[in-house]
C-alpha cells in the first residue's frame, strides 16, 4: 500500500485520469484555439415551463406520498426494475414467437409466393425499370412511397416550427418582439462562435470533396432505375454534400443559391409533380385506360416511363429536407 | 366504372395535395382552403356513401395499373362512406369553432404550417378509413401520429412541449408494435393486401399451422393500435396532450384521431384476421376487460380534475374504454354499439372543447370551476352547447349518448357470458359521469358570488342588505355581462348541437347503415 505522494497532482497518473474523465484536453497547450468572447448564459427554455396563466398543477392524491424525496427514491428504483421486466417478458414472448416462424431462406415459405414471382418475372416488362426494387416502390405500389415523402414533408413541417426562428411580427407586443430579436441574435452569434470559419485545411478538401459527392448523389439519382440507389439514396448524399459545402464556406455563399424561398419553392414543384403524375397512373390505372406513357427500351437513361422524373422529384425532396435540418438546428433559419 | 367510384380516392389525394399547397400560402389562405378542402371531401364521401347504398355492395379501387395481391389498393363500402363523411363533418366544425384560438395560439407566421397538419392529418384519417393494404395502412399511421404531434406543440407555451413529446413515445411504441404484428403477419401469410391476406389466413387456421405466431399477431396488433387511441392502463398521454393543446387540435386529436386506429383495428379484425378467429383468441376478452377498467377509471380521474378541459380529457378515456367494452363483447351487436359510440363521441367530445373554448373566453381564459360560475349566463350559446355535450355524454334521452348507452346494454343482454359486468359498469360508469358532468352544467349556470347571500336571516340588519345589494349588484354585473362569441364558434356549436339531436332522434336509419357495412366487412 503505497503512500499518497504530495505532488499526485502533477503525477503522469493523475493526468492520465484527468484525460480520461475528460478534465483535461490534450489538445490546449499544443494548438491555437480561439475561445468564445462570452460563453452563452444558459437560459431555460420557456416552452417548457409552465406558464402562471393557464397551468393550475394539480397532484392527484396518490401522487403526494412520492414528492417526499424517500418515496420518490422508491418509485424510481420500482419503476426501473418493472421496466426491465416489462422488457424481458417482450423479449421473451418475441424470440418465442419468433421460433415457430417459418425457417429463415426456405423456398417453401409463404412470403415466396406469386407476389415476389411476378416481381421477379414480369417487373422489368412491365415498370421497364431494371433497378427491381425501384420498380416495386415507384410503380407496383407507389401509394405507399406517395405516403413515405409525406411523411418526410410533414416531419420537416414539425420540425420548422420548433426550430424555425421568425421575424418578429407586429401582432406581438413591443416586450415579445424584443425578446425575439434577441433569440435571433444569439442563435446568429452563436453559430459564429461555435462553427469553423475559413478554415483552410477545410475548405482545400471541400473544394475536391464536394463536386465528387454531388456529381455521385445526381448519379444515384438519375440511375435509380437502372442500378441500385433511387431517390431516397441520391437525395441523402445531395444533401450531405450541401451540408459540407455549407460547413467550408459559410452561410454567405450558400444563401446566393439557397434560401429559404428557394427551398419552399423546390419542394413544393417536387411534391406537386410527384403528386399530380401519380394522381395521373392512379387515375387511368383503376378505370382501365392506356396510360399513354411510354416505357421506352429497358437499360436506356430515358426509360421506364414515369419512374425516372418521380425519382428526381424524390432525390430534391430529401435533399432540401436534409440540408433544411441542418440549418434549423444551427441557426433557426434558411 | 362510374365516376362516383374514384370519389375515395379524389378525397384523399385533396387532403394530400392541399396540404402541400399550404406550405407557401399565407397563413389565412391555408386556412380558407383547409376548410374548402374538408367541405369537399365531405360532399364526395356523401356521394361515394350514397352510391354504395344504391348499389348494395362494396367495391375495390386500384391504386395503379395493378390488381390486388400486386399493386395498392383501396376499397370503400358503406361503413367506409359514414364515417368519412362523419370524421370530415366533424373536422370541419372544429376547425371553423377553434379558428379564433389558433390565431392567438399560433405565431402569425407559423399558421400555415398548422393547416398542413391539419390537411394531412385528414387524408391520413380517410386513407385509414378507405385503405384496403396493411403497408399502405402503417405509412398513414406514421402521417397521422407526427401530424398529431405537431398539431401538440405548434401551440408552444405551457406543457404542450412536454405532452407532445410523451403523446410521441407512447404513439411511437404503439406503432412499433403495430409494425412488429405486420412483418409476423407478412412472415406466415405472404400478403400486404387485405383480401389475399384473409385468404391466406383462413388456409392457416384450416390447417391448424402457425397457432403461436398467430396469437401473437393478434395480441401485438391489438395492443398496439389500443396504446394509439389511448385505453385504459395506456391513457396516461391523454389529458396532458388534450388539455393543453389549441382547441381545435383538442377536438381533432380527442374526437378523430384515436377513433381512426379503432376503426383500423376492426377493419384489420374484420378483413384479414377474421372476427371468428379474433373472439377464439380471447383477445377481445382482454380489450373487454380493460374496458370496463377504463369506464370506470376514467371518470374516477376526471371527478378530480379541477380544469375544465383536464376533465373532458379524462372524460375521453372512459368513453374510449366504452368503444373497447362494445368491440370485447364479441358479437355483432356490440361492434354496431362500439362504432355507434365512435360516432357519438367524436361529434360530442367536438362540442364539448369547442363551447368549453367560448365558456371559458367568458370567464377571462381561466379553466378552474371557481372561475367558471355563471358563465353558462354570459356565454349563453356556448353553455347551451356544453350542457347538451354533457347531458349526451351522461345519456340523456334524444341525445346521441343515450342511444349508444341503449346499444351497448341490449347488445350485453345477448351476451350470456358478459352481461352482468357490462351492465354493472355501464351503470357505474353513467353514474360517475353524471357526477362530474352535471356538476360542472351546475356550475356554469350558478351564479357567482351566490354563497354570500344569507337566505336565513331576510333583511334583518342593515349591514345584511348592503352585503346583499352587493352580492346582487356584482352577480348582475358578471352575470349580465354577456360575451359575444365570435360567429365562428357560434355555427360550429350550433351545427354539432343538431348533429348530436340529429344522430339522437334518427338513429335508426344509421344503425342500419352500421349493420349494412358490418356485414360488407366480413
Amino acid at each position: 500500500m503505497s503512500r499518497p505522494k504530495d505532488h499526485i497532482e502533477t503525477s503522469r497518473w493523475k493526468r492520465f485520469q484527468n484525460w480520461v474523465n475528460g478534465e483535461t484536453d490534450i489538445l490546449l497547450d499544443s494548438m491555437e484555439i480561439r475561445q468564445p468572447e462570452q460563453p452563452p448564459e444558459e437560459e431555460p427554455i420557456s416552452g417548457a415551463s409552465p406558464d402562471a396563466g393557464e397551468a393550475h398543477p394539480y397532484t392527484p392524491l396518490w401522487v403526494r406520498p412520492f414528492q417526499e424525496g424517500r418515496s420518490l427514491r422508491y418509485f424510481r428504483r420500482w419503476y426501473q426494475v418493472m421496466s426491465v421486466l416489462v422488457c424481458l417478458g417482450m423479449i421473451a414472448a418475441l424470440l418465442w414467437t419468433v421460433a415457430y416462424l417459418p425457417p429463415f431462406g426456405d423456398p417453401a415459405n409463404p412470403a415466396n409466393n406469386e407476389v415476389a414471382a411476378r416481381y421477379i418475372e414480369k417487373g422489368l416488362q412491365e415498370t421497364g425499370a431494371v433497378n427491381m426494387v425501384t420498380g416495386m416502390i415507384l410503380d407496383y405500389r407507389a401509394f405507399d412511397t406517395f405516403g413515405e415523402s409525406c411523411v418526410l414533408f410533414i416531419a420537416s413541417c414539425c420540425v420548422l416550427v420548433l426550430l424555425r426562428l421568425d421575424a418578429a411580427d407586429r401582432r406581438m407586443s413591443a416586450k415579445e418582439r424584443a425578446e425575439r430579436e434577441k433569440k435571433r441574435r444569439e442563435a446568429e452569434t452563436e453559430d459564429r462562435v461555435f462553427e469553423p470559419r475559413h478554415d483552410v485545411i477545410l475548405q482545400k478538401c471541400a473544394c475536391v470533396l464536394v463536386p465528387l459527392i454531388l456529381v455521385f448523389g445526381i448519379y444515384i439519382v438519375l440511375n435509380g432505375h437502372l442500378s441500385p440507389g433511387g431517390g431516397f439514396s441520391g437525395g441523402a448524399v445531395l444533401g450531405s454534400g450541401l451540408i459540407l459545402y455549407l460547413n467550408a464556406f459559410g452561410f454567405e455563399k450558400t444563401k446566393r443559391f439557397f434560401t429559404g424561398k428557394v427551398y419552399r419553392r423546390v419542394t413544393l414543384c417536387a411534391l406537386t409533380f410527384y403528386c399530380l403524375a401519380k394522381s395521373y397512373s392512379f387515375y387511368t390505372g383503376a378505370n382501365h385506360l392506356e396510360s399513354g406513357i411510354p416505357l421506352g427500351t429497358p437499360g436506356a437513361i430515358l426509360s421506364s416511363g414515369l419512374i425516372f422524373p418521380l425519382n428526381i422529384c424524390v432525390g430534391l425532396v430529401v435533399a432540401c429536407t436534409m440540408y433544411a435540418f441542418y440549418t434549423l438546428f444551427r441557426k433557426g433559419d434558411l | 366504372m362510374s365516376i362516383v367510384q374514384n370519389f375515395p380516392f379524389f378525397s384523399i389525394i385533396l387532403a394530400m395535395f392541399s396540404g402541400i399547397v399550404s406550405s407557401v400560402l399565407s397563413g389565412k389562405k391555408a386556412r380558407n382552403l383547409s376548410i374548402a378542402m374538408i367541405l369537399a371531401v365531405f360532399v364526395l364521401s356523401l356521394s361515394t356513401l350514397a352510391f354504395c347504398w344504391g348499389t348494395g355492395e362494396s367495391y375495390t379501387y386500384w391504386m395503379g395499373h395493378f390488381p390486388a395481391p400486386w399493386g395498392n389498393e383501396i376499397r370503400a363500402g358503406i361503413l367506409e362512406g359514414v364515417t368519412a363523411s362523419l370524421f370530415s363533418l366533424v373536422m370541419v366544425l372544429s376547425v371553423i369553432g377553434g379558428m379564433g384560438h389558433t390565431e392567438q395560439d399560433v405565431e402569425a407566421s407559423k399558421q400555415n404550417l398548422f393547416y398542413i397538419m391539419v390537411d394531412l392529418m385528414l387524408s391520413s384519417l380517410l386513407a385509414l378509413i378507405y385503405t384496403n393494404d396493411l403497408f399502405t395502412a402503417y405509412v398513414f399511421v406514421e402521417i397521422n401520429t407526427i401530424a398529431g404531434c405537431g398539431m401538440i406543440m405548434i401551440r408552444q407555451k405551457g406543457r404542450s412541449l412536454s405532452s407532445a413529446i410523451r403523446y410521441m413515445i407512447l404513439s411511437q411504441l404503439g406503432s412499433g408494435l403495430f409494425l412488429i404484428g405486420l412483418s409476423l403477419l407478412y412472415g406466415v401469410t405472404g400478403h400486404l393486401l387485405m383480401s389475399p391476406a384473409k385468404e391466406a389466413v383462413t388456409a392457416i387456421e384450416a390447417a391448424g399451422a402457425y397457432q403461436i405466431p398467430m396469437l401473437m399477431i393478434v395480441a401485438v396488433i391489438s395492443v398496439g393500435l389500443a396504446i394509439k387511441s389511448g385505453l385504459y392502463p395506456f391513457h396516461y398521454w391523454i389529458p396532458d396532450t388534450y388539455g393543453y393543446a389549441t382547441p381545435t387540435a383538442s377536438a381533432i386529436l380527442s374526437g378523430l384521431v384515436s377513433k381512426g386506429y379503432i376503426f383500423l383495428l376492426i377493419k384489420i379484425f374484420y378483413r384479414v384476421l377474421g372476427q371468428e378467429h379474433v373472439i377464439a383468441s380471447q383477445i377481445v376478452n382482454v380489450l373487454f376487460v380493460f374496458g370496463l377498467a377504463g369506464m370506470v377509471m376514467g371518470s374516477v380521474h376526471a371527478i378530480l380534475q379541477r380544469d375544465l378541459r383536464r376533465m373532458i380529457a379524462y372524460s375521453s378515456v372512459a368513453q374510449i374504454g366504452y368503444i373497447y367494452m362494445g368491440i370485447g363483447l364479441g358479437t355483432q351487436a356490440g361492434m354496431v354499439a362500439a362504432v355507434f359510440h365512435v360516432f357519438t363521441h367524436s361529434i360530442t367530445k367536438a362540442l364539448l372543447f369547442i363551447s368549453a373554448v367560448g365558456l371559458y373566453e367568458a370567464s377571462g381564459d381561466r379553466k378552474d370551476y371557481h372561475s367558471l360560475r355563471g358563465s353558462g349566463y354570459r356565454a349563453r350559446l356556448a353553455g347551451i352547447g356544453f350542457s347538451v355535450g354533457a347531458l349526451s355524454m351522461v345519456g340523456f334521452p334524444m341525445l346521441s349518448g343515450f342511444i349508444s348507452k341503449l346499444l351497448f346494454a341490449s347488445s350485453a343482454l345477448q351476451t350470456p357470458g358478459k352481461r352482468l359486468p357490462t351492465l354493472i359498469a355501464l351503470a357505474v360508469s353513467t353514474v360517475l359521469n353524471a357526477v362530474y358532468f352535471l356538476r360542472m352544467v351546475i356550475t356554469i349556470y350558478s351564479i357567482p358570488g351566490k354563497r354570500t347571500v344569507k337566505t336565513g336571516q331576510t333583511g334583518a340588519d342593515a349591514a345584511d342588505g348592503t352585503e346583499r345589494q352587493n352580492a346582487a349588484s356584482d352577480s348582475g354585473s358578471t352575470a349580465g355581462s354577456r360575451v359575444r362569441s365570435t360567429w365562428n364558434l357560434r355555427l360550429a356549436v350550433l351545427c354539432l348541437i343538431l348533429l348530436n339531436l340529429a344522430l339522437g332522434m334518427f338513429s335508426q336509419p344509421v344503425v342500419r347503415a352500421l349493420e349494412a357495412g358490418l356485414e360488407m366487412f366480413a
